[in-house]
């Protein structure tokens, strides 16, 4: 992957005057228009062979969260084993991209994954408020990675960035992006949630967007599922819109992560729909895109179920956890 | 690969008969004179239609005008607002059947008779229904009275809408009603027939009588009518002018287009791109108000034509019944042979021809989304309507230049005008020669709103309390 000049990009360095002119140069985003669009898009009709298709790349593309304070150690290994199989009733069911946890869960679940090809995602920099100090944001993700988390989720500092301090959010992804990489030359993935329900305008997001992407994320992400608005089809359409023109402009390719409040495989279809003709068939691999959920899978695998046995199940022939 | 399955709307939705006769009286006739009438997109005959004569005109202005002395002048407003309510309720309880023969029969993708056509033609009458018993607060001074019989003659684009944007107004300012549906699109005013008896709405109030243009002049020239009511064609509209001049017959005329789609440099350039899409490319550009022509400042030209074609890849064309098609037919062989001879002479005026890889289907007409860019204003591209998805890009530098090309048309519809400053949107629209401005979106039609054009884009408006008066007259 190319590195980014982030100054040639902003055409200048990088300060927190040029980082805001660069910001406020780009096109704003019309409401209603966003979302008209998104409405437009999630009334397409998938069927059989493509629905079938669909529900695969959900899962294939998902992130199995567990992010509460009363996880345990068996909670986590519970999660990582109905990641490996998802579905005991059929084996050709895919196994999810990652699991994500909290940083000290990480060590568990690498554990009991063994050798599934699943990563462990962790979330960290004082996950969900980011209100630390940044030595311990930077501290929290160090001990993530050195347990040996393959991915990152950071959050940004919201307030920073609605008081008009992007450099400080700018500075803080790009020293979180620093202790993410490895002594062996890999380095962990990092997703830098935006919490889209706080920066509250799409004018806010697709900045906070251009400015994490800037700042070296690996993908960008929605929400923390911590705040009352979560992923939304709009908000995820206006970040991919937001990758593509980046991809278009430096040739780099960002991957986006809706999180919190996609629940059933109608929402997961519609959200495949607007990768596919906002980003385009490049970003419908787990590469580029993410769903970050809990409950959805419970609902995809007994999709899947109805589609290959022609009943539907139910509720109780799919585990809890 | 994401590909969609296909997905395709039941056929067995909707049953037509294998022949029609004209609907006077509240009856329908006999068959007589029959032609067939051809669903667009496979060329398969639908059904027989009748090819009405003036006499069958005399017969249905008659019934119209028996109608009007005995029954429905004599209703009270709330009386005729209640049939219409029963028709809007109807169009809602059969809305499936009739987003599916319009579709049949026009072409259009049932995507947009399904969530446009349908769902507007319902709201319509819902609309005028709550007129009816509230005449009096029209702005004619109390007591206003209908003009009596209205002939109305629709075209193609939207057959069952425009039907209702005709009839619905008419009915509840207590008028009786001729209505010609166009040669190519009469199954849906056949279907609301039908309705109007399932409504029973007294007979005679409602006749519909099928056929060509001379059906139509016969109707227009019928001696026993008040008020003539047209959408269509600048040169139809022109014939009409001349046939009523120096007749006591009301008319208003809704002709052609040529759109300026007018986008600024600071414009939230995404939306703007979906509502050029939307604007040129729904229904297949078969739309009177449709924004054919794209004035594009000139700093953001590149960036908005690079995302326009990016965006235009994702456009879906094909079979019309699929629900994830987004590109129907084109509704006539003779409409097809007149897009594809203006962007060949476009092309030859200097024009560059765009269109994205599609496959077309073997039967049927069909036309690929088009933008032609190097777009002279000179051009005939520029000038005159095509009436299809084609896409004419022209460039401006500052608001002035923008205004003086955009009102440099014989016509004046519509516009819109894409720009994230308020102040700039009421200038524009203040200066705009266009009868509707939209800003930031476009194609955004509701009942409440009136609509209609200057300069040869015709007289009278239609909607909202503007479109009552012109079935209305003040009490003598």
């Amino acid at each position: 992957m190319a590195a980014i000049d982030p100054e040639a990009i902003v055409g200048s360095r990088i300060t927190n005057q040029s980082l805001s002119r660069w910001l406020h140069s780009l096109p704003g985003v019309d409401k209603v228009g966003l979302e008209a669009k998104a409405l437009s898009l999630s009334t397409r009709s998938i069927k059989t062979t493509s629905k079938a298709w669909a529900l695969d790349m959900a899962i294939k593309m998902m992130d199995l969260t567990t992010l509460e304070g009363a996880d345990t150690k068996e909670r986590v290994r519970s999660l990582c084993l109905k990641a490996a199989t998802p579905d005991p009733m059929d084996l050709t069911t895919p196994q999810p991209a990652a699991i994500c946890v909290y940083g000290d869960m990480v060590a568990h679940a690498k554990e009991a994954l063994g050798k599934n090809k699943i990563y462990v995602a962790a979330v960290a920099t004082a996950f969900p408020s980011g209100r630390a100090s940044l030595q311990v944001k930077l501290a929290d993700t160090r001990d993530a990675v050195k347990a040996g988390a393959d991915e990152i989720d950071m959050v940004i500092d919201r307030g920073a960035f609605l008081s008009g301090n992007y450099l400080e959010v700018y500075k803080q992804i790009v020293a979180v992006k620093e202790v993410c990489q490895r002594k062996n030359g890999n380095h962990a993935h990092l997703k830098v949630i935006l919490e889209t329900g706080e920066l509250e305008t799409y004018d806010n997001i697709r900045r906070a967007s251009y400015l994490a992407m800037l700042a070296g994320a690996d993908f960008i992400k929605t929400s923390t599922g911590k705040v009352s608005v979560n992923a939304t089809l709009p908000i995820t359409m206006l970040m991919l819109q937001a990758v593509k023109d980046w991809y278009d402009q430096t040739k780099i390719q960002i991957g986006v992560k809706p999180a919190g409040g996609i629940r059933t495989s109608k929402d997961a279809i519609k959200y495949l729909v607007v990768v596919k003709e906002t980003a385009g068939e490049k970003w419908l691999t787990p590469k580029y895109f993410r769903f970050g959920a809990s409950s959805l899978l419970n609902d995809v695998l007994m999709q899947r179920q109805k589609l290959t046995t022609g009943n539907y199940s139910g509720r109780d022939y799919v585990s809890v956890d | 690969m994401f590909d969609y399955a296909p997905a395709p709307e039941s056929r067995d939705l909707v049953k037509f008969q294998e022949s029609y006769g004209h609907f006077i009286g509240g009856k329908f006739t006999k068959p007589s004179n029959t032609y067939g009438t051809i669903n667009p997109a496979t060329e398969q005959t639908l059904a027989q239609i009748s090819h009405g004569t003036a006499k069958d005109v005399d017969a249905a202005v008659k019934a119209a005008r028996s109608a009007y002395e005995k029954t429905w002048s004599k209703l009270d407003g709330a009386t005729r607002g209640k049939y219409l309510y029963r028709i809007a309720r109807i169009i809602q309880e059969r809305s499936r059947e009739l987003a599916v023969a319009e579709t049949l029969n026009n072409g259009k993708p049932i995507k947009e008779t399904r969530d446009a056509d349908i769902p507007l033609a319902a709201s319509w009458f819902f609309y005028y229904a709550g007129w009816a018993d509230k005449l009096d607060y029209a702005g004619l001074g109390a007591n206003p009275m209908a003009h009596g019989v209205a002939a109305q003659v629709v075209p193609w684009n939207f057959p069952l809408m425009m039907l209702a944007w005709k009839i619905a107004p008419a009915l509840a300012a207590g008028n009786t009603v001729v209505l010609k549906p166009a040669e190519t699109t009469p199954l849906s005013a056949l279907l609301f027939a039908e309705i109007c008896q399932q409504a029973e709405l007294p007979e005679g109030v409602v006749n519909i009588v099928t056929g060509f243009g001379d059906t139509g002049a016969a109707l227009i020239d019928h001696g026993d009518i008040n008020k003539v009511a047209f959408t269509g064609s600048t040169n139809v509209g022109r014939i009409i002018a001349k046939q009523i001049a120096g007749t006591n017959k009301k008319a208003t005329l809704e002709l052609g287009g040529k759109a300026a789609n007018i986008v600024f440099e600071d414009a939230a350039l995404d939306q703007a791109v979906e509502g050029i899409v939307n604007g040129i490319f729904f229904n297949q550009g078969h739309v009177c108000c449709a924004g054919s022509r794209l004035l594009v400042q000139e700093s953001v030209q590149d960036v908005l034509i690079k995302k326009l074609k990016a965006r235009m890849e994702n456009i879906r064309l094909g079979d019309p019944m699929d629900k994830n098609t987004d590109i129907g037919a084109i509704n006539s062989k003779a409409q097809l042979t007149k897009i594809d001879r203006l962007v060949k002479q476009g092309v030859k005026e200097g024009g560059e021809r765009w269109a994205p890889a599609c496959a077309m289907p073997k039967n049927g007409f069909w036309f690929a989304p088009t933008i032609i860019t190097g777009v002279a204003p000179t051009n005939t591209v520029a000038r005159e309507e095509i009436f299809g998805p084609v896409l004419s890009v022209m460039t401006f530098r500052t608001p002035a230049e923008a205004v003086a090309k955009a009102n440099n048309s014989q016509y004046g519809l519509s516009a819109g005008v894409w720009t994230e400053k308020g102040s700039r949107i009421l200038k524009m629209a203040d200066q705009l020669n266009a009868g509707v401005v939209w800003a930031n979106t476009y194609n955004q039609f509701d009942p409440a709103s009136p609509f209609g054009g200057f300069k040869e884009s015709g007289y009278g408006r239609e909607g909202g309390r503007h479109g009552l008066l012109s079935y209305l007259k003040g009490s003598n």
